[in-house]
């Protein structure tokens, strides 16, 4: 579960960095939507969270390799950015819960935007194997930020683009493009790892369809293994009751209708031992 | 030569002094898929409320120059499912667990008290005194002797003689001792020390606080220098009283650190997050540290820093002990 990983290459993809990391534990126990953390930093960091990564491939040379796709938002993802080959990395994982496939051949839609899509190429090869049919939509706010075009292209049945500033493909959002690509694929799902805004979005026009929809979320975490509980979501149990869910450990992928997007970032009036719930008995 | 790490909370004998920090390790299988929790001194739980909670609206982190700020509100099941479901789970392995309580009145921490008395598995009762006191506009009881000893008398008085009752302290007081005195003449066997002192930092993109708290507890080893001073004055003022040290302990000499002013056991914390394995790698430092001290007990090395200065090592290295005539 805890490997120190050798970092193999580096490379930029767009307006994004990968890491290909020597991580054989990591690698053999991956399922798409798996994720890792990585202590960043060094040994006498000052750092004390783990950043929790997308694993974008996972190969089987040099015992088992993950690709981990990340951008630079602070002073620990520069830190990664600056790794080069042969130095080590302190990984844990894989974490979370993968997505579930469908048990038969089915149309699937795989909604990315930004490098949010780096999570679905694996999970797109697995849809592959078992002889399903996969559709890409890919957005992002320019044509360097919308991540893997080229690959879903090679993969794919279709590949829609888009860009809020149309430099590539469509202008607009992924979700502008998505309700004519379930209708013209008759999507029997759709997978997604998005922002949370986008999430909802692509949500409420699967919810539209009447179909699937599995997101994958990003939130940000101390830990990744569950113990820290700061990446907490309301999200709707089999129950009915709303409880605040660790991404980490119950997720990162949920159903998309039982995700309470609205309410994210709030503890909403009715979720399980919310203030003022009248659930606090003191005798 | 092995060096004998057991300890002791009270009277109740721990195999090692390292434990989790409350609320660092969850319900314990979290952890569990890492190693066995058996090699734990103990395991604290997180705090456990009567109601079940859904804590503090996120962002609920940030991290911070050597630690990290947090403001998760207890998030917890209750006191229900956790007799139903956790504690049972942790007591069928037989791990050595100290439950730790928060409340918001003295009736609630006795209400949590009576509910726990007679469930198995309760190797130690810790109450977090860092909850706001409902009764007293919403400020903490750690920060005032009185409150903390009205909880802890009652709280006392009801669990059985044989489950030692710690009292978690806060740094936030003028005056750390006179809450421990108060809190150790109400009854607590042990104390804790120390609670995440609060801080705060504000998004200067957002311009707002990064928190939705807006404040939240320090934690990580920036506070380490505090639990240090925190434990040294506390053991200076009752060297009987054992001592549980927490505070950014990331290493085996920070727990060496909090050993030697006077803590008989550690707590982990911040430092499960950045390594799920914290625990385990720290007790082997410790020990490795003992040994080179020339320290056969750990139990030796409880105070010891205390000693006047210019008087001889009460334990010669190991290897001038076998020179000396």
């Amino acid at each position: 579960m805890q490997v120190t990983g050798t970092v193999l290459t580096t490379r930029r993809v767009d307006a994004y960095h990968a890491l290909t990391v020597v991580a054989p534990g990591v690698a053999e126990r991956y399922r798409p939507g798996h994720f890792v953390s990585v202590a960043v930093g060094g040994a006498q960091t000052s750092m004390v969270t783990r950043r929790a990564l997308t694993i974008h491939d996972v190969k089987s040379d040099y015992g088992g390799t993950v690709e981990l796709v990340f951008t630079v938002r602070g002073p620990g993802t520069a830190w990664l950015a600056e790794r080069r080959a042969r130095d080590t990395l302190d990984l844990v994982g894989p974490l979370g819960r993968p997505f579930p496939l469908p048990r038969d051949p089915a149309h699937c839609v795989l909604v990315g935007s930004e490098y949010g899509s780096a999570v679905l190429f694996p999970l797109a090869d697995a849809l592959l194997e078992r002889g399903c049919r996969v559709d890409f939509v890919l957005g992002g706010a320019g044509a360097e930020r919308v991540f893997g075009a080229m690959r879903a292209r090679r993969i794919a049945e279709t590949t829609t683009l888009t860009t809020e500033d149309g430099s590539l493909g469509l202008r607009g959002k992924v979700t502008d493009a998505l309700p004519s690509v379930i209708a013209d694929t008759r999507a029997d799902a759709v997978y997604a790892c998005a922002p949370m805004a986008t999430l909802r979005a692509v949500t409420a026009v699967a919810m539209e369809f009447d179909i699937p929809v599995q997101v994958a979320v990003e939130e940000s975490m101390a830990c990744g293994i569950g113990v820290c509980m700061t990446c907490v979501l309301p999200v709707i149990g089999d129950d009915g009751v709303t409880r605040m869910v660790r991404a980490c450990a119950e997720g990162p992928v949920f159903r998309g209708e039982r995700v309470r997007f609205e309410d994210v970032g709030t503890i909403p009036f009715d979720a399980l031992g919310a203030p003022g719930g009248g659930a606090r008995h003191v005798s | 030569m092995s060096v004998d790490m057991r300890t002791f909370l009270a009277h109740v004998e721990l195999a090692n002094p390292i434990t989790t920090a409350a609320g660092c390790a969850s319900s314990g299988r979290e952890l569990a898929q890492f190693f066995d929790l058996h090699r734990l001194g103990a395991l604290t739980t997180r705090s456990i409320t009567m109601a079940p909670r859904a804590g503090r609206p996120t962002p609920r982190m940030a991290e911070t120059p050597s630690g990290m700020l947090n403001a998760v509100g207890l998030q917890g099941p209750g006191i229900e499912a956790f007799l139903e479901r956790e504690l049972p789970w942790l007591a069928q392995r037989g791990i050595k667990t100290i439950v730790s309580i928060g409340g918001g009145t003295v009736a609630e921490y006795s209400e949590l008290a009576r509910r726990l008395a007679d469930a198995p598995g309760v190797t130690a009762l810790e109450v977090n005194l860092s909850c706001p006191n409902m009764e007293d506009r919403g400020r903490v009881f750690a920060r005032e002797g009185s409150a903390a000893a009205e909880v802890i008398a009652s709280v006392r008085s009801i669990m059985r003689y044989d489950v030692p009752v710690v009292a978690k302290l806060a740094p936030d007081v003028a005056d750390i001792v006179s809450v421990a005195r108060a809190c150790v003449d109400a009854g607590a066997d042990a104390l804790s020390m120390i609670n995440n002192p609060l801080g705060m930092t504000i998004d200067t993109e957002a311009l707002r606080p990064s928190l939705a708290a807006v404040t939240g507890g320090l934690s990580g080893p920036a506070i380490l220098p505090l639990a240090v001073r925190c434990v040294w004055q506390v053991h200076a003022a009752l060297p009987g009283v054992p001592l549980i040290g927490v505070g950014g302990v990331m290493t085996g000499s920070d727990a060496f650190q909090l050993v030697l002013a006077g803590a008989c056991a550690v707590g982990v914390g911040t430092a499960l997050f950045h390594d799920p394995y914290a625990c385990l790698r720290i007790e082997r430092e410790l020990e490795d540290l003992l040994r080179a001290r020339g320290l056969q007990r750990l139990a030796d090395a409880v105070g010891l820093a205390h000693r006047p200065p210019g008087s001889a090592p009460r334990h010669l290295l190991v290897d001038s002990e076998e020179t000396t005539p």
